[in-house]
């Protein structure tokens, strides 16, 4: 039988340090381990059951305090002084309140090679997936587990090869791909399995497109989702990190599950309709739904690419707002507020009359910032509009580009931004 | 070894997501699991909660436990008293979750167990089964590998590496 791997088997076998297969049960060494202040409190309290003294890797572990950024409760003030505590003690890195979401952190300071094993108690780690690592999302206890032994159990999955194809059709952004590729998978499409992506058309994605990608790739269940090493791959990597990034290629004759091909030539924007990210239909059949709150941010849609498109709409719109709409900007991090501030978009938000928040998630889980009112519909450039996940449950999310966000927030109405100004 | 878990049926329906069984907004105030169990489910029957008991079994359709990988939705689901979720499939991370905290998860045909129903769990090494007491129905589990049930014997992750540690230590090995 042939041994030839895809990626996903490859990172694992050289990570348990034996020769694995889909389906296959190993235990790995891990090259970094994420925690957030949402799942890190919870992490402490398992490494002391655990029985927990010392964290194996210090320099392997990082935390992020991006869910309550800033503390909405003197509770989660609590959170984030337990984190404190224990990433002193423990050396570990620690980034503050305002220094951004741990996803984006994680791939912009170079913390993360193509050819890495990233675990986070988070499930959009797959984010990191987009540079060629194999990043999971794990639960608390995994990453107390992986602190104390540097070590993680995992099922090595099997692989759906994702072919992107077409020369891309025009306002086609990253987000309508991969809102289009999850509602392709279906909820559980990709469930235990990992994305692979291949195709001509991959090279033409710059690092943010397949960062969003890579991201959405987890409401379609994926374990993990892997973009191989390129030369903007490389480009991206270039200063950001010192470590030799190992370029890990599929074999020919690898296995795959099954394969999907995406042709950009053939795709449309789209929507996700509440109260699942999976439910999408193309924008124009959206069209005209009112919108009462926009925001703009998120480990999806929060990068400097997203608010430079979203303001060019703005713009081209005239730049007011629509009667009644409230826009809400949050930079995924602080490099990103840096960047935006230095080139002067921010300024030019504020003029327009968003509400700017501290770098983080913001809006997105109801954990803190902007919580939409009774029965308001809010068009996001977030991942999930699951019912009540902005902290309102008679509030309706819709999920598109930073575009089609940009465009309902000057209407007031879910709109073609293609047609605005 | 087989362990035998008899329960009432709590039957829900299909892509059940994290914040469903647990809403991110009220970890704001809490992530202690004996307070946040008053909330379990809210968003879907606020009326939930209050009308669990010890024992319940929880009974899913597709793609239990999607969403967000906060283990809090387990722990939460445990200290209600469940014991095990049947589901016809499990999201990863919470299959994970559930077991690294000893939490049963069985992924088997639910399409025949109603609300109500009381059935029986026989989880054994090589085979797992759900008896529906109704019709007397017996459907198979999908099997699990051998570590994760290692780990579910220990009750968990915590369990598991606490044996792993003193085994380490001890004279005899």
């Amino acid at each position: 039988m042939s041994n030839a791997k895809t990626i996903s088997e490859k990172i694992l076998s050289q990570h348990a340090g034996k020769d694995a297969s889909a389906g296959d049960v190993v235990v790995c060494d891990v090259d970094l381990v994420l925690g957030t202040d949402a799942s890190a409190p919870m992490a402490i309290d398992y490494f002391e059951r655990m029985n927990g003294e010392r964290v194996f890797h210090p320099d392997r572990v990082m935390f992020a305090l991006d869910h309550y950024a800033p503390p909405s409760s003197p509770k989660t003030a609590g959170f984030h002084d337990r984190v404190r505590a224990f990433a002193r003690q423990h050396r570990v890195e620690l980034n503050e309140v305002g220094a951004g979401i741990s996803h984006q952190i994680a791939v912009e300071t170079g913390r993360v090679v193509t050819g890495d094993l990233v675990i986070g108690a988070d499930s959009h780690t797959v984010t990191a997936g987009a540079l060629g690592a194999f990043a999971t999302g794990v639960g608390s206890s995994d990453i107390a587990a992986a602190m104390i032994t540097g070590k993680v159990w995992l099922r090595v999955p099997e692989t759906i090869r994702v072919e992107i194809t077409g020369q891309r059709a025009s306002g086609l952004t990253a987000k309508d791909i991969a809102l289009g590729l999850v509602a392709e998978l279906g909820p559980e499409g990709a469930n235990y399995q990992a994305l692979e992506f291949h195709g001509e058309a991959l090279g033409t994605l710059t690092v943010e497109e397949r960062l969003v990608i890579a991201n959405l790739a987890v409401e379609a269940g994926a374990k993990a989702a892997i973009v191989p090493h390129d030369e903007l791959t490389a480009a991206y990597l270039a200063g950001r990190t010192d470590r030799q990034p190992v370029s890990v290629e599929a074999d020919h004759g690898a296995r795959y599950a099954r394969t999907v091909t995406v042709d950009l030539s053939a795709s449309t924007p789209l929507v996700a309709l509440p109260h699942a990210p999976d439910n999408v239909v193309a924008l124009d059949r959206a069209v005209g739904t009112p919108i009462q709150m926009v925001f703009l941010g998120t480990c999806t849609g929060g990068r400097v690419s997203d608010f430079h498109a979203a303001l060019a709409v703005l713009e081209r719109g005239g730049g007011r707002l629509a009667p009644g709409v409230q826009l809400v900007v949050t930079p995924a991090s602080r490099e990103v507020y840096l960047h935006l501030v230095a080139d002067g978009t921010l300024a030019k938000f504020g003029a327009i009359g968003a509400v700017i928040t501290t770098p983080g998630c913001g809006a997105c889980c109801g954990t803190s910032g902007a919580i939409p009112g009774d029965g308001v519909n809010v068009l996001s450039t977030a991942n999930r509009n699951f019912n009540a996940r902005m902290g309102n449950a008679t509030a309706s999310i819709y999920l598109a580009s930073p575009e089609a966000c940009a465009a309902a927030a000057v209407t007031g109405r879910i709109t073609d931004p293609a047609s605005i100004g | 070894m087989t362990r035998e878990i008899v329960g009432r049926a709590r039957r829900l329906g299909d892509d059940i997501n994290t914040d469903y069984i647990v809403t991110s907004a009220r970890k704001r105030d809490s992530l202690d699991e004996t307070v946040l169990v008053r909330y379990l489910l809210e968003t879907l029957d606020p009326e939930f909660a209050a009308s669990v008991r010890p024992d319940d079994i929880l009974v899913a359709g597709r793609n239990f436990g999607c969403g967000s990988a906060m283990e809090i939705a387990v722990t939460v689901i445990l200290a209600a008293g469940i014991r095990a979720v049947v589901a016809q499939s499990f999201a990863r991370t919470f299959y994970r979750n559930a077991i690294n905290n000893g939490l049963i998860p069985i992924e088997c045909d639910t399409e025949n167990i109603a609300e109500g129903d009381t059935v029986t769990i026989r989880f054994g090494d090589d085979r797992i089964e759900v008896e529906n007491a109704r019709d007397g129905f017996v459907v198979v589990g999908r099997p699990m590998p051998p570590f994760m049930h290692d780990i579910l014997k220990a009750g968990g992750l915590v369990g598991y590496l606490r044996l792993a540690a003193s085994e380490m230590r001890s004279p005899t090995r």
